[in-house]
């Protein structure tokens, strides 16, 4: 195949200067959300998407996921040094990470962590060239009952690997279903729960629900227990491993790559469960598993580039279907749209500079993010400093700011105010609020193939099971849901995720 | 406010599924539901209506002798209505008001939403936001909204 020319086509385009530039902006605001707490990716993508309205599909999109993949590095920063993950996916980092920090060893931990993501990151950005024309010649076959089904099985398993109730987690994706469907109905211009009011006709804003959720509801509930956060380490010296580091660390980074490329294609957390998964594996593994919650560097390298390969990874169904695999994801959905561009199968084709582009760009920020982190860390150490009862109020204004510059729509302000309230609501009482953006993305989508595929079937449900394709998506969707409700599963779910509240 | 034998957490967030299912269920029948072949505007969310609601009374039936694990923090009230009020504030008056002013008077407003921000902390704060959001938003990206709004008679533009 002509892998080579698409990827050259990428690197032109990944390697224009104003690319490179917005790349960097990205990276450099990816980590730097990933320090700053109480903040994370996810807000931070909401609030720029208006911002990146007037640039070059390409640029904005490159500049966008380098926040996310930016964010991993910034996460496990401040998960090394103050025991704080800035990032879900970090928790683990911490474990040892700050037990190496605390034996003066910040140093080589930090380089263990930017040097596993990036080789994760080069080998799951590879993949993601590889496996995406693939995949995305097989989805041009793609027929409404086969996106029906895909949409259901992608909101299906994301529920099977979060955290948490998996009915309150059924129940969120189902409201933010029905909160998508808010507006004019798409086939008969008929407005839906808008109660008159001609503002919402064309829908909900979807930033603003996902900077209400994720942005106002985080603030909420950070204010009912303000406290400042303790820095042990001050400096960080001797960033260099030294060979022993090095031989110790080549084994968990490969194998923590290889699951973490394997598990960030699944819908949900993937990127959380593969670190854990990588720390027990290596935990498993190793000689000497007692080291492991006493600074065993194995246990820093395996899971850092776990996170970072399925970070990656996760734009495989995003590419090539125009599926997101969790929030994050959604988020470049909508800034996809905002530049007029559906994604799924058709990007590559119609877009092969844009595609390839975005994948060169990602093996680009990673060799910025190296840059960044390891010489530039004695400025992430002052960030950490900065209290969060500055940040705060910026936030809540750059998304104000932000949503209303979209359309000049202040309904889309009120929104946010809305969604904040209903956000920090349902978290207070046990609900995540990642399923309902989700559900909240797909459901337009999904009314819209469900409906196209009954009429194409003349009413017949059953076209969802005699179609292939269709009927094996949605049997995976089943088993998935089955097994997550297994009690032998459930118990491990528990396991897996109780350290991530 | 102990409620017999349900944990709070699952009984309160199942009555808000059940609460919500029910409106989008019960609106949806003023729309045309139409039948399987040719759906109209009200199937799917008349279907995920009744869903919702189902859901919610699993969820709050799934907290049955579940005791609550641990208490929650108190809410913070005062950043509640800060925080919101400033949203509504920021929608309600930014075409009248313009840009400088609302930012000001918001970032202030959201600053003091914090116990641990005095109000001269607050003041600084505010002042700067405004001139970076100014710089940013309206000098570097060129958004159209009048920097000081029409009700401020002279000074606006």
């Amino acid at each position: 195949m002509d892998i080579i020319a698409s990827l050259g086509l990428g690197f032109s385009v990944a390697l224009d200067p104003v690319n490179i530039l917005y790349c960097f902006i990205g990276v450099l605001l990816g980590t730097l959300v990933g320090v700053l707490p109480g903040i994370g990716p996810t807000a931070t993508i909401a609030m720029l998407l208006p911002i990146t309205f007037s640039l070059s599909p390409a640029t904005a999109l490159i500049m966008l996921a380098g926040i996310y993949y930016g964010a991993q590095y910034g996460g496990s920063t401040t998960a090394i040094l103050i025991n704080l993950p800035g990032e879900s996916s970090s928790a683990v980092t911490a474990i040892d990470g700050y037990q190496m920090a605390k034996m003066g060893r910040a140093g080589p931990a930090l380089a263990t962590a930017a040097l596993g993501s990036f080789f994760a990151g080069t080998v799951g950005t590879l993949l993601l060239a590889f496996f995406a024309p693939p995949l995305a010649r097989a989805a041009l076959n793609f027929g409404a009952p086969e996106y029906f089904a895909l949409i259901v099985l992608g909101l299906l398993v994301s529920i099977a690997l979060a955290h948490g109730s998996i009915l309150k987690a059924l129940a969120m994706i189902v409201l933010g279903l029905l909160l998508g469907m808010v507006g004019q109905d798409i086939y008969t211009g008929q407005p839906r729960f808008t109660f008159g009011i001609r503002e919402l006709y064309s829908g909900l804003n979807f930033v603003s629900v996902a900077v209400g959720i994720f942005g106002v509801a985080e603030i909420l509930r950070n204010l009912e227990n303000e406290k400042g956060r303790d820095i042990m380490v001050k400096a960080v010296k001797n960033l260099w491993l030294t060979k022993d580091d090095f031989k110790r660390i080549a084994a968990p980074v490969v194998r923590g790559t290889a699951l973490g490329s394997l598990l960030g294609i699944l819908p949900g957390g993937g990127h959380i469960l593969a670190s854990f998964a990588s720390y027990s594996a290596e935990k498993r593994l190793s000689k000497t598993p007692e080291e492991f919650g006493h600074g065993a560097i194995e246990g820093v390298a395996g899971p850092e580039s776990a996170n970072n390969a399925a970070a990656q990874t996760s734009f495989i169904p995003l590419m090539t279907l125009g599926i997101p695999a969790h929030p994050v994801m959604a988020l470049m959905v909508g800034a996809f749209i905002l530049q007029g561009i559906t994604p799924g199968p058709n990007v590559i084709n119609d877009q092969p500079a844009l595609f390839w582009g975005i994948i060169a760009s990602m093996w680009i920020g990673n060799v910025l993010l190296v840059l960044l982190n390891l010489p530039l860390i004695g400025l992430w150490v002052k960030m950490l400093s900065i209290p969060y009862r500055a940040l705060f109020p910026a936030i809540v204004l750059f998304a104000c700011i932000g949503c209303y510059s979209i359309n000049q729509n202040i309904y889309d302000v009120y929104a946010i105010g809305f969604f904040g309230v209903v956000g920090y609501v349902l978290m207070r009482f046990g609900c995540e609020p990642a399923p309902l953006l989700l559900g909240f993305v797909l459901g337009p989508l999904l009314e819209e193939h469900l409906r196209r595929a009954m009429i194409i079937s003349r009413g017949d449900p059953t076209v969802f099971i005699t179609r292939p394709i269709s009927a094996t998506l949605l049997g995976l969707a089943v088993l998935a849901v089955v097994i997550a409700v297994l009690p032998s599963i459930r118990k491990k779910r528990k396991e897996v995720f109780v350290e991530d509240d | 406010m102990a409620v017999s034998n349900f944990a709070t957490k699952d009984l309160v967030s199942g009555g808000i599924f059940v609460l919500a299912g029910a409106y989008f269920a019960i609106e949806s029948l003023n729309y045309e539901v139409g039948t399987a072949f040719r759906m109209g505007p009200g199937f799917m969310p008349l279907f995920l209506g009744s869903v919702l609601a189902a859901l919610g009374i699993a969820v709050a039936a799934a907290g049955w002798n579940k005791v609550d694990a641990e208490k929650p923090l108190a809410p913070s009230w005062r950043g509640i209505f800060l925080i919101i009020g400033v949203v509504i504030f920021f929608g309600a008056t930014i075409r009248g008001l313009g840009f400088v002013p609302v930012v000001l008077i918001s970032s202030f407003a959201a600053a003091m939403s914090s116990r641990l921000n005095s109000p001269v902390f607050s003041i600084l704060l505010a002042i700067t936001l405004t001139v970076m959001c100014t710089l940013i938003f309206v000098i570097g990206l060129g958004m159209s909204v009048p920097l000081f709004g029409l009700w401020l008679g002279p000074l606006g533009a």
